[in-house]
């Protein structure tokens, strides 16, 4: 099993190193042809806006498009979230518009009122320490969609079938438990394409 | 629920710097140039009044710049945004924490307010970075409570040798230190002035606890590049970008070449045609006085 972590900017070596703690292979992935034998991909925390950016400067958009269409599970944290999202607060256009979440960015405040606090994740752990850093929430999610964590009465979790979208950071702390869920939903979704 | 929540923790403060890694700070002095700032993939913007190399030409005492510029460029831009206090002047740093800046930078760019002590950085939410030319005072500062570490180079000169020195100085250092055995720390430490505890650190992971940009004198893609090269998390770029010809295309060209430091094919692209780069400083020809790297204790 291969997931890759996109590496245009942000927290990239600590999400492969969770992979690995998680039993994964991990590769750094930034050029469009490197998606391809991808089983599963990550797209980190950083700024949301330069990644964007970047994404559509390099052509990295219609890859992920075609990995989702594929069944293969994508994983979303902050600006990852925001990525994955079909509707921003604010902006007329979403990135790669792929989970039926609407988020609102920098939804917590400026980086003082940024955060962290241990809270239950449905399916992940009962005591997750979430890390939330100029953290967007989701404001509403479609029906399809599984809210897993909220703070607040805010959504900061949530899943839709191969896709995984959260608010905050799971891979700056040693709490591997979160990344685990998402490597065992590339397991599964290996185990269906194989059937 | 709220009443469990932590701010300003060393997750929350290092985390931010994590959020900026393989990415472009960039200096500005207004709204405009913060948009193209952001319009050109910057991670940050460094809101100023003036830009070092004008700092460093007009003289006198440079200041903290007025609240009235902040924040007009935290208006204009949705990234996040850092500005400068003077080394000691813990005034300052609360009047920017106090409007929302999201990073203070604890900068020998000013003229220091201090010329004894740092700020005590661990009690503020908000994070701070601060400059260092080795391992013993980037590890100070730590210890001070700054969350992220830069290069001080040489600013506003457009010439890369100081940065260079200051990032290969250190990461030799911590290399050195990884390969010490444990007995030998406490005599390095001593030696180098740095806290024992955080000297533990570094020679268990072998890194600095805190991400680690390049800054002062970077004036080109290439130069970029060649501090991501040695080890840098990411770049400031501070007079380069807005005392260059063409500063929307030299914007690009720097994020460019500090995203894909390692194709030099591309590096070769964007930095095709980008006009004349800032004009550059020989350091010899500085002044004693006038090198702002010898700010800081």
């Amino acid at each position: 099993m291969k997931i890759g972590v996109l590496a245009l900017q942000g927290a990239v070596r600590e999400h492969v190193r969770q992979l690995e703690a998680a039993g994964a292979t991990a590769v750094t992935v930034k050029h469009a042809k490197e998606f391809a034998d991808l089983d599963g991909l990550v797209i980190p925390g950083g700024e949301s806006t330069t990644i964007s950016k970047l994404m559509r400067e390099y052509q990295l958009t219609e890859p992920v498009l075609e990995m989702h269409r594929a069944g293969k599970p994508v994983f979303g944290t902050c600006a990852g979230l925001i990525m994955i999202a079909k509707q921003i607060d604010g902006q007329e256009d979403a990135h790669l518009g792929l989970m039926d979440v609407s988020v609102k960015r920098n939804a917590f405040g400026r980086q003082r009122e940024s955060f962290e606090v241990e809270i239950p994740v449905k399916k992940v752990a009962d005591d997750f320490q979430a890390v939330f850093i100029r953290a967007p929430y989701i404001e509403k999610a479609g029906e399809g969609v599984d809210v897993l964590a909220e703070v607040d009465g805010k959504i900061v979790a949530a899943q839709q079938g191969t896709l995984l979208g959260v608010a905050f950071h799971p891979e700056l702390t040693e709490d591997i438990r979160f990344h685990a869920y998402f490597v065992e939903l590339v397991r599964q979704s290996l185990a269906v394409s194989v059937r | 629920m709220s009443e469990a929540r932590k701010t300003g923790t060393d997750r929350v403060k290092r985390g931010m710097a994590e959020m900026q890694k393989g990415g472009v700070i960039m200096d500005v002095v207004n709204a405009e140039q913060a948009k193209i700032a952001e319009q050109a993939g910057a991670v940050a913007v460094m809101a100023l009044e003036r830009v070092p190399s004008d700092i460093r030409a007009a003289g006198g005492v440079a200041r903290m710049a007025d609240p009235r510029v902040i924040e007009e460029v935290m208006n204009a831009v949705s990234i996040p945004v850092m500005a400068k206090a003077r080394i000691g002047h813990f005034v300052e740093a609360r009047l920017l924490e106090s409007m929302g800046v999201d990073y203070i930078d604890e900068s020998e760019v000013l003229t220091p307010a201090d010329d004894m002590f740092h700020i005590d950085k661990s009690r503020f939410t908000v994070p701070f970075v601060c400059g260092a030319r080795d391992l013993g005072e980037a590890l100070r500062r730590i210890g001070e409570g700054a969350s992220m570490i830069r290069t001080k180079g040489e600013p506003g000169t457009g010439n890369i040798v100081e940065a260079v020195r200051h990032m290969r100085k250190m990461q030799a250092q911590i290399n050195q230190v990884k390969s010490m055995s444990r007995d030998e720390l406490m005599a390095e430490a001593k030696k180098l002035g740095a806290p024992y505890e955080l000297l533990l650190q570094v020679h268990e992971t072998g890194k600095l606890p805190v991400v680690n940009f390049a800054a002062g004198g970077v004036a080109t893609p290439a130069d970029a590049a060649l501090m991501m090269h040695l080890g840098s998390d990411g770049v400031f770029v501070g007079s380069g970008i807005f005392k260059s010809e063409n500063p929307e295309k030299f914007a690009r060209a720097i994020v460019q070449a500090t995203i894909h430091y390692e194709d030099f094919a591309l590096i070769a692209e964007v930095s095709k045609n980008l006009g004349t780069a800032m004009p550059g400083i020989e350091i010899s020809k500085l002044r004693a006085e006038d090198r702002m790297q010898e700010r800081g204790w």
